[in-house]
């Protein structure tokens, strides 16, 4: 190939280019090969979800049940109990993991997630307000707690924005406002009766127990859409690791960019932990196992949507079938996001040193 | 608006330009003409407004008062990837993401002639291409920038630049941190591409650097102008030692011909020499 026609051009990374007719995709190897085993892998898991239980089934059942022919009880087991648990942790995990990586990558510090910033306690909050207070409707509680979400997510940026907004202003002002967040929730759960704050703790550790068709329909189908709304965000935002100056000479405009990047991610947060509560660790490590895997420079979003699908899925049959008493999914992502971010902790540190 | 036979016409200029930084002003009422054509280099004392300016210059700070005209037209109504496709600013600070390489690392220079669905077209290989090429780094091409040497990484830098194919280049400081020898290397690079048509505008510290590379010589100080023209005129004993407030005797730079400021040693009993008691 003479120099020139696209893909001549050696860059040290194998890649392909995917064009027809003007149009042009760039594909790594490495990224897509990772993301087709990370996808075998979620079907395994997923096969798995949908076998065991009370119910056992064979995964040659399953896989009967799938393909239509096999009926009756199984097939009411299959696509009615475990289904929508298990799609809604893949697509929950996926979530969670872009919104992560939209977070990272705007603020360029790998420690910037949700979770850690604050729209988690502020989900908390606006649930335990529409519980305590409101009476607490499934569709009340939604409402608190997406609204809970958005309006912690409003604060941290007008408190963290001076002329522009940068990232570890906009992470510290976060951890600040989750922990005073923290303790609001904390008095509220003083405050309540006893079975109720039951029901607000499980749901504040994040789970996927309460977790059925009905509020994982709309809410996956919300997920989808946002998730499609990503690749149009992401080019800017990948552009905005060489630095906001840079980034801004090279024709990215920083602010908007930045703006409807973390709309997007905390639109994605607030769906999730409304349904689910807020479930730690996803979004703060998958993006930075995605790109440890991936060896890409910035990180990857289509690979770390699968990375966190698997994660939250894996993390869920955890929690359903390996501790001895079922516990919130939430429960095993902070044990294995936290033996990760220690991980993470040392090893940065080892390679400052 | 003007045209390029204008011979008043300029790519870049500041009419009436005032810049703030929360309510404190660094730049007030500033005219400048970037000539076409030319290597234009800023100086001025450190914390004088002169990265400020080009940052100004280069759209990415807004205008207070008065406006920076690109083309001939306010650049505050050019969209972020229309300037991006007239000018290009070299910034101070910029960062490599770990583990990119050095083509991967150029080809970000093409994000302005890029869109969703066309993310890697012929023009945007030949682009990145042809700046590897120019400016010496096609042998690492393919080698993470992380591994490079600092004078290896700015001519990286400089090829980003280039692939995004404006005809004006913005550099600020683009020598700092460098050995000698790498500097002298990237501002020969600078008057190459200067040779071949692109106007460039860069901050430089080194006043000798400046006499011997500039056409054009804009002193800044507190945010002002002090003095523009052609080096050989501009760069007097007497604007350095009001700029910068340094004695200093200005002799002719013995390879070039271009002024060559000497400091003043204050520690001998003649500072500036015996021919100026």
């Amino acid at each position: 190939m003479s120099a020139g026609s696209p893909g001549a051009l050696d860059v040290g990374r194998r890649r392909v280019i995917v064009g027809i007719r003007g149009w042009s995709l760039i594909i790594g190897l490495r990224s897509a090969v990772i993301g087709v085993l990370v996808a075998v892998g979620i079907l395994v898991l997923a096969l798995l979800a949908l076998a065991l239980g009370d119910f056992p089934l064979t995964v040659a059942e399953v896989v009967g049940v799938v393909t239509g022919r096999l009926d009756g009880l199984p097939r009411i087991v299959v696509l009615e109990w475990r289904l929508p648990r298990a799609a809604a942790a893949i697509l929950f995990g996926a979530a969670l993991a872009v919104a992560g990586a939209i977070f990272q990558t705007v603020t360029r510090n790998p420690l910037a997630s949700p979770d850690i910033i604050g729209l988690a306690n502020g989900s908390f909050t606006g649930m335990l307000v529409a519980l305590l207070l409101l009476g607490g409707s499934w569709p009340l509680l939604t409402a608190g707690s997406l609204i809970g979400g958005l309006a912690a997510a409003v604060v941290i940026y007008l408190l963290a924005y001076r002329g522009g907004l940068h990232g570890f202003r906009f992470i510290v002002v976060g951890i600040g406002v989750s922990a005073m967040l923290a303790s609001v929730n904390t008095w509220l759960l003083l405050r309540a009766e006893l079975e109720t704050a039951l029901f607000a703790s499980a749901w504040g550790a994040g789970t996927l127990n309460s977790v059925t068709a009905v509020t994982a329909v709309p809410a996956g189908l919300c997920i989808l859409l946002l998730l499609l709304l990503v690749p149009l965000v992401a080019p800017g935002v990948r552009q905005l690791d060489l630095g906001d100056d840079a980034a801004s000479a090279t024709g990215v405009a920083v602010g908007r960019a930045r703006l409807a990047a973390i709309a997007l991610a905390v639109c994605l947060v607030s769906v999730v932990t409304a349904v689910a509560g807020p479930i730690a660790f996803v979004a703060l490590a998958a993006p930075q196992i995605t790109r440890r895997l991936t060896r890409s420079p910035g990180i990857p979003f289509v690979p770390t949507a699968l990375v966190g699908g698997a994660l939250l899925l894996g993390s869920d049959l955890i929690a359903q079938h390996v501790v001895p008493l079922t516990v919130p999914v939430g429960v095993v992502t902070v044990v294995l996001g936290g033996g990760y971010l220690v991980w993470l902790l040392i090893h940065e540190s080892r390679r400052r040193a | 608006m003007s045209s390029p036979t204008d011979p008043d016409y300029s790519p870049l200029r500041a009419e009436g330009l005032g810049v703030r930084y929360d309510k404190r002003s660094v730049i007030d009422d500033l005219d400048i003409r970037v000539p076409p054509g030319s290597f234009t280099v800023i100086i001025g004392p450190n914390a004088c407004g002169k990265s400020t300016l080009l940052r100004a210059l280069a759209g990415l700070l807004p205008a207070a008062t008065g406006s920076v005209l690109l083309d001939g037209r306010d650049i505050a109504s050019f969209s972020a990837k229309d300037t991006a496709r007239r000018l290009g600013l070299l910034p101070q600070g910029a960062v490599s993401p770990e583990g990119i390489t050095v083509a991967e690392l150029v080809a970000r220079g093409r994000y302005a002639h890029q869109r969703l669905l066309r993310q890697w077209s012929p023009a945007d290989e030949s682009a990145v291409t042809e700046a590897l090429r120019l400016t010496d780094v096609a042998d690492l091409a393919t080698r993470p920038v992380d591994e490079l040497s600092g004078g290896q990484r700015q001519r990286v830098w400089i090829a980003m630049v280039l692939a995004q194919q404006t005809p004006l280049i913005l550099l600020d400081e683009p020598t700092t941190y460098l050995d000698i020898a790498h500097q002298i290397e990237v501002l020969n690079l600078l008057h190459e591409l200067n040779g071949q048509g692109r106007t460039i505008v860069a901050v430089l510290h080194d006043l000798n650097h400046a006499a011997r590379y500039a056409s054009h010589v804009i002193a800044v100080q507190n945010g002002r102008i002090v003095a523009q023209g052609p080096p050989g005129t501009t760069i007097t004993a007497d604007l350095v030692a009001e700029v910068f407030g340094l004695p200093n005797i200005v002799i002719s730079d013995p390879l070039t011909g271009t002024p060559l400021v000497v400091p003043a040693d204050t520690r001998l009993a003649h500072p500036v020499g015996r021919a100026e008691p």
